[in-house]
């Protein structure tokens, strides 16, 4: 079982409380972690600043002005968890056209060898599921999905590269996720899509929300070139 | 209200304020002035409140021209700064009337300079903050630093009507050697020798540094043997200090919401300021503290900063 029995708390540094409630990337574990911050949040506990959920564990940030790490792992204890059960709101189901290897992925080569398999078998096997958004983070909007094949689990580079392209789709260990905007970034590089996938101005900003799931769909490199230039107009009055 | 006109925007200037908070669970990060005391104080020095919007301008600063009378107050890293040609010094509120121009030149002490206007500089909120986070092209002026020829606008009206000036005592003073307390954790488990190794070490600052992180460089830091080369990707705060697989270790600031890498230690809020004013090669030394030392240091350093406010007769 996963799941521990009681969160284990971490300290992450004088302004920060991290909550760990299971071990591994679980769709029981981070349930969990998703009921949780929702009863947190709606305990409104003065002084703690913001909620963060993430894979298996949150991250409250406090102000310890107003609030003491003891009293927070006591409210925390005290909350009721059954009650925050119904409100998780229903999953979407998002569908992300990726083209795989070549210049949009161009660690496809190292993935396929590194795990013993064809490019063809990585993009097969990749695109095959369904992929529930396990939490958002790193930066605005990147998906860190659940559910990779254990065959694909591939390490991430040694040394990240100061540089990942938009859209660039990606592994690490048992993750998988996008890139929705440059950064750096550490994870293998399989492919990219088109789609842009962030709107700060919008009252939604992304395409997506923890808890929904994600398809990806193989396309063309011709493909790719169209929605790419259907997503550039589409910005435009 | 028109305010000023950037002449000359410097290398990397934008407009932040305390950060965004509050859209960390979808991966948009805090973002905000990386050096947060220095920039209260620039506010304060000028009759804002202290999350008014400012500049942050790292390594060399801009050349503004005021379009209306105007106060300005430069904090944080010493610079080299001019108005109409006459050196004048920062931590102090300076009168701008239409035609001056104020030129930071470059910093001499520490690497970011605040710039504040009386009444705050007036660009949108996106997502609740006027900060800048250019990787996502969000906040500021379009998501973008200073550009030649744009013109800050005012957000409020000015609040002060004689200089002020932060006694220079008061002033911080930027070392090339630093030294920053940290609180082991939140992966503090996952490093034995390495743990000595962190808190007894000179790291040096490489240029490879910016708002999102400061990658050092010196021992390796290893892991336990039986550590995990990673781990499942959480949050981290700024000052948490990551261990990549390369035993070099990054500190992670504003434009960061999560990492899967262990993290051996986290550098205290009231810290935070002089990993802002690092400069590439200057020497990090860390110094263990327990989270008790740490909140005690930390209600000090508030209440401290608090009195300096109402001693400027400064609003919230």
């Amino acid at each position: 079982m996963p799941l521990y029995p009681a969160p284990v708390y971490r300290i992450a540094g004088d302004r920060g409380l991290l909550l760990e409630l299971g071990d591994g990337i679980d769709p029981h574990v981070n349930r969990a972690v998703r009921k949780m911050s929702l009863a947190i949040e709606r305990e409104g506990i003065p002084g703690i600043l913001e909620v963060i959920p993430t894979y298996r564990s949150i991250l409250l940030v406090y102000d310890p002005m107003r609030i003491r790490p003891h009293e927070i792992r006591r409210i925390v204890s005290q909350l009721d968890l059954a009650s925050s059960e119904a409100t998780l709101p229903p999953p979407r189901k998002v569908e992300i056209p990726v083209c795989y290897g070549g210049e949009f992925g161009p660690d496809m080569e190292f993935v396929a060898s590194y795990t013993g398999l064809t490019v063809e078998e990585v993009i097969e096997i990749h695109s095959a599921p369904l992929y529930q958004i396990y939490m958002m983070g790193f930066t605005p909007g990147f998906p860190f999905l659940g559910g990779l094949p254990q065959v694909l689990a591939t390490p991430r580079l040694p040394t990240p590269r100061v540089q990942v392209p938009a859209g660039s789709v990606a592994i690490a260990a048992n993750q998988t996720g996008i890139y929705p905007i440059a950064s750096p970034g550490g994870w293998r590089l399989i492919g990219r899509t088109p789609l842009r996938l962030f709107f700060p101005e919008r009252a939604e900003p992304f395409l997506y929300r923890p808890g929904d799931f994600i398809k990806f769909r193989p396309i063309t490199p011709e493909e790719f070139q169209e929605i790419l230039k259907r997503e550039n107009s589409s910005g435009l009055p | 209200m028109a305010c000023l006109k950037v002449l000359d925007p410097g290398p990397m200037t934008t407009v932040q304020d305390l950060g965004r908070y509050g859209y960390q669970a979808l991966g948009v990060p805090i973002s905000g002035a990386l050096d947060q005391i220095s920039a209260m104080i620039a506010n304060w020095l000028v009759g804002n409140p202290s999350g008014a919007a400012l500049l942050e301008a790292t390594f060399a600063g801009p050349k503004l021209e005021a379009l209306e009378d105007v106060w300005v107050c430069v904090t944080g890293a010493r610079a080299l700064m001019t108005l109409n040609g006459r050196e004048v010094e920062g931590w102090t509120a300076l009168r701008m009337k239409p035609g001056d121009v104020l030129w930071i030149k470059r910093m001499v002490e520490g690497l970011r300079a605040y710039i504040a206007i009386s009444g705050g500089i007036d660009v949108p909120e996106v997502m609740g903050s006027r900060s800048t986070y250019v990787p996502g092209k969000m906040g500021g002026l379009g998501g973008r630093p200073l550009a030649r020829g744009d013109v800050l606008e005012r957000l409020g009206e000015v609040r002060i009507s004689e200089p002020i000036t932060l006694r220079p005592e008061l002033r911080p003073r930027w070392q090339r050697e630093i030294e920053l307390r940290a609180i082991p954790g939140p992966q503090d488990d996952h490093f034995g020798e390495g743990l000595e190794i962190f808190f007894s070490s000179p790291f040096v600052v490489t240029p490879q540094s910016d708002r999102m992180g400061c990658r050092l460089d010196g021992p390796p830091v290893p892991r336990k043997p039986e550590a995990p080369q990673s781990i499942i990707s959480e949050p981290s705060m700024p000052g948490s200090v990551q261990i990549p697989p390369d035993g070099k270790p990054i500190v992670l600031l504003v434009e960061q919401t999560v990492g899967g890498y262990a993290k051996i230690a986290t550098i205290i809020w009231p810290d935070i300021s002089r990993v802002a004013q690092a400069r590439p090669g200057d020497t990090m030394r860390f110094v263990k503290v327990s989270l008790d030392e740490a909140h005690d240091i930390y209600r000090e350093t508030w209440n401290q900063l608090e009195c300096l406010r109402e001693s400027l007769g400064a609003p919230p």
